[in-house]
């Protein structure tokens, strides 16, 4: 049985690298047997659905906003997967991942379970920032949800202790806070939607009084 | 009512009907268009915004730049390598490092692959639903469908009536169970759409081969990568060896994974010519009545140029990707290109949401200013938070004015073709002929939508067959005992000069990349990205030159103002990529696109 354990997200965008940055403590502190693989998706769209297809156990990580207080942890499972994916537009990668699963199903392999395991974030507008703490404390009951799922399959995790991080060193979440220049030296100014702190709040849609036909050549929405 | 010429050649009146096009979809990144029509639904005036903001330069700026190249592959989710590659050219500039002959080889392969892969999955995946009617498909006939393919491409050999047949059913159960997917809410019944059905069968039953077979495409970069997504670069070569006896899937570079990543290119090469571009040929055949979309593309075109032949050398005559400039549509000259004179690249921001110390003046990207400064100007229609027209006489982008000498200018696969047409390039010269003699029309139908779309085909195929030359080159220099793939010998920032600045470039898929970087202290002191859909994308500059992508919206008819398919059409032939060009700025509830006619 195929595992694939994949978190999708930007790493540059503060709250939204939540997915990777669990992948990349997956990386560190434990190990799986060898039919469970553990993938940093980045914001990559189409380019995933290889890596979908083959899984019969799909359990996705990511940011995502359920409409619930910041730092909330929620599960999806399986149908309800999709629809969430796309309920609302939020980063770019969203409609890009709710497309590649799709594309799996057009394609006839698609996993037979599903888990979506997902952060509502405090914080996106924070471009080469990081985790917010909110945030950032819910990496392991992330990963403790995973891995209960995953008893059901009879997978066990082994704790352990790796030194390497995650692939990319360079992006490694201490190096990458460590190393992030003042605010003042990266000239991190602009103008007051940039600056926005209130932190991560939705706008309503806004009503239209002019006639408006709404299309969706996208993969947005329900299907 | 104001009636406007530009500099470069365009009547804008925005007297008509504003029709409003936001986000445009499928694409990567956000982006909002605006048109004029008139009373015949001519568009007569066109405005392109981005509308996220780039903030790139800012987060790489006291950064390590021997680490840039992985937070400009985090970017974006389309062009990670081309970044990642453009940043390592642009450290070894500044640094003068020399990079092995085996670590061109293996960028260059890596950077083909993209090349390849990029354009079949845009083909296919994101501009054919333009063209390409699925739920027409419904109605094909099978039998014909296979005599259609056998008839375009007598070669390939998934032609049988039962496997379009298979197709068929397949997209059935989709339409009938309400599951379109990717298929969902398209214009399905807006008459724009000329194929027959059994075109329209063919068409998606390549849909889905061709999202099968680009992931072998990718298994190159995870080859030489060390894995994908997000394959690693190094600068002063590539992070991998060679050991041409070892054995297995992991470690370095073997023979058993060369000859993997052998067999992948010529599959490559086969599905190129058996497929795609039969596929391009066939659909161009029943739209070549549909001319639109030229904008500048036979006036002002660029490219920088890529895939060096030897290492180390980016003159033009080392570059097998063509480099140049051609203005004011003269192709008896091609003019040349260089990245380090402050007269020649430049960019303006009068209509873009950026503050210069002077902004009737544009900078070069070394000296280049990136601090956000959001004004709307008094003519437009809603707020900050929620605008519904947007005051083109003002401030109305994100992306900022790039231009070469003064000139709006368009890149990508059509532009390095003009231009290598221009120069004489005789594989492209070649391609270019037999394109135009297949479908029966004059070289100026280059100038349009289609010709874009038929650019990037032919690209395609050239870099198909490029991969195997650097295959081969490779392959035949390790023989030959050389087996480094990169040199360190700067990699100690201790040997750095105090002060440095250097520049890269690529072409990726969609049009020339430029990165310049200031090095101070061994930390970044500046950062600017000049990206391909900053040049396509363009807002007007202060001289009133309408960009790219405006330009090529000029004068279309849209049949049906509520369905713009003409606008989608002409926008995606240039495979607009926002994510890098801009920046995103807040999140938002809606969630379908909205097109407005007012």
């Amino acid at each position: 049985m195929n595992i694939l354990l994949l978190g999708i997200g930007n790493v540059l965008w503060a709250d939204e690298g939540f997915g990777v940055r669990v992948i990349e403590r997956l990386q560190k502190s434990y190990r799986f047997p060898d039919q469970v693989k553990v993938m940093d998706g980045g914001t990559q769209g189409v380019y995933l659905v290889e890596h979908v297809q083959a899984a019969e156990v799909l359990i996705v990580f990511d940011a995502i906003d359920y409409g619930l207080p910041p730092g909330t942890l929620k599960r999806i499972e399986n149908d309800d997967v999709p629809n969430f994916l796309g309920a609302k537009k939020m980063s770019l990668h969203q409609t890009g991942f709710q497309e590649v699963l799709a594309m799996a199903q057009m394609l006839g392999s698609y996993p037979q379970h599903l888990l979506l395991i997902g952060v509502q974030p405090e914080e996106l507008d924070d471009y080469g920032g990081s985790l917010r703490p909110i945030v950032k404390a819910q990496i392991q009951p992330a990963i403790d949800m995973a891995i209960d799922y995953l008893q059901v399959f009879g997978i066990k995790a082994e704790a352990i202790n790796r030194d390497g991080d995650l692939a990319d060193p360079v992006l490694n979440i201490q190096r990458y806070e460590q190393e992030r220049p003042t605010a003042d030296a990266a000239c991190r100014i602009g103008d007051d939607r940039v600056l926005q702190v209130e932190g991560f709040e939705l706008r309503p849609p806004q009503s239209s009084d002019e006639r408006t036909v709404q299309v969706d050549v996208d993969y947005r929405g329900k299907y | 009512m104001t009636v406007t010429h530009t500099p470069n050649g365009f009547n804008l009146n925005d007297a008509g009907r504003r029709v409003i096009v936001d986000p445009v979809t499928r694409i990567e990144g956000h982006m909002r268009c605006e048109v004029n029509i008139d009373e015949d639904n001519i568009i007569r005036n066109a405005i392109s915004s981005g509308t996220m903001w780039r903030g790139l330069e800012v987060i790489l700026k006291g950064r390590d730049p021997r680490d840039a190249w992985a937070f400009v592959q985090r970017i974006c989710g389309v062009c990670t390598g081309t970044h990642a590659l453009t940043s390592v050219r642009a450290v070894e500039d500044a640094l003068k490092i020399k990079i092995p002959e085996n670590a061109n080889s293996i960028r260059n392969l890596m950077q083909l692959s993209l090349q390849v892969q990029d354009h079949l999955v845009h083909f296919y995946h994101l501009h054919a639903l333009d063209w390409v009617n699925p739920v027409n498909a419904l109605k094909a006939d099978p039998v014909a469908t296979s005599a259609l393919q056998q008839s375009i491409s007598p070669h390939n050999p998934k032609s049988s009536p039962g496997y379009f047949r298979d197709t068929q059913n397949r997209l059935k159960k989709f339409v009938e169970s309400g599951q379109l997917g990717p298929f969902k809410n398209g214009y399905w019944t807006n008459p724009a759409y000329l194929l027959p059905p059994e075109a329209d069968l063919m068409a998606v039953t390549h849909y889905l081969e061709a999202l099968d077979f680009q992931k072998d495409i990718m298994k190159i970069r995870t080859v030489f990568g060390g894995k994908d997504p997000h394959p690693n670069w190094l600068v002063g070569g590539v992070p991998c060896a060679i050991n041409i006896d070892g054995v297995g899937a992991n470690g370095a570079i073997n023979m058993e994974r060369l000859n993997l990543v052998s067999s992948i290119i010529d599959r490559t090469i086969d599905f190129i010519d058996q497929v795609y571009i039969p596929d391009l040929l066939a659909i161009a055949g029943f739209y070549k009545g549909w001319m639109y979309g030229g904008g500048i593309s036979g006036q002002s075109l660029l490219s920088y140029g890529d895939i060096p032949d030897k290492a180390n050398d980016y003159s033009p005559s080392n570059l097998l990707m063509p480099r140049g400039a051609i203005i004011n549509g003269d192709l008896t000259k091609v003019h040349e290109v260089d990245l380090t004179d402050p007269e020649q690249i430049k960019e303006f921001i009068p209509h873009s949401w950026y503050k210069y110390p002077d902004e009737s003046l544009g900078l070069h990207p070394w000296d280049g200013v990136t601090e956000p400064n959001y004004k709307l100007g008094p003519n437009t229609k809603g707020d900050r938070t929620h605008i519904k027209e947007l005051d083109e006489a003002a401030k109305y982008s994100w992306i900022k004015a790039p231009r070469w000498r003064g000139h709006a200018m368009e890149v990508g696969p059509l532009a390095r073709y003009v231009i290598g047409y221009a120069q004489g390039n005789k594989e492209i010269t070649e391609q270019i002929n037999f394109v135009l003699k297949t479908l029966d029309v004059p070289v100026t139908a280059l100038f349009s939508t289609l010709g874009r779309t038929a650019a990037r085909g032919l690209e395609a195929q050239w870099a198909a067959g490029k991969m195997r030359y650097f295959m081969d080159k490779m392959v035949a220099n390790i023989k030959s005992g050389d087996l480094a793939t990169a040199n360190v010998a700067k990699w100690d920032p201790e040997t750095w000069p105090n002060s440095v600045k250097g520049v890269g470039f690529t072409e990726a898929p969609r049009g020339a990349l430029g990165h310049w970087l200031k090095i101070e202290n061994t930390k970044i002191a500046n950062y600017q990205c000049v990206v391909p859909t900053t040049w396509n994308g363009s807002p007007r500059d202060e001289q009133g030159n309408i960009g790219a992508f405006e330009a090529a919206l000029m004068n279309t008819k849209v049949e049906r103002p509520e369905e713009p398919v003409e606008i989608l059409r002409t926008l995606h032939s240039f495979d607009p990529c926002l994510a890098c060009s801009t920046h995103i700025i807040s999140p938002d509830g809606t969630e379908l696109t909205q097109v407005k006619v007012r």
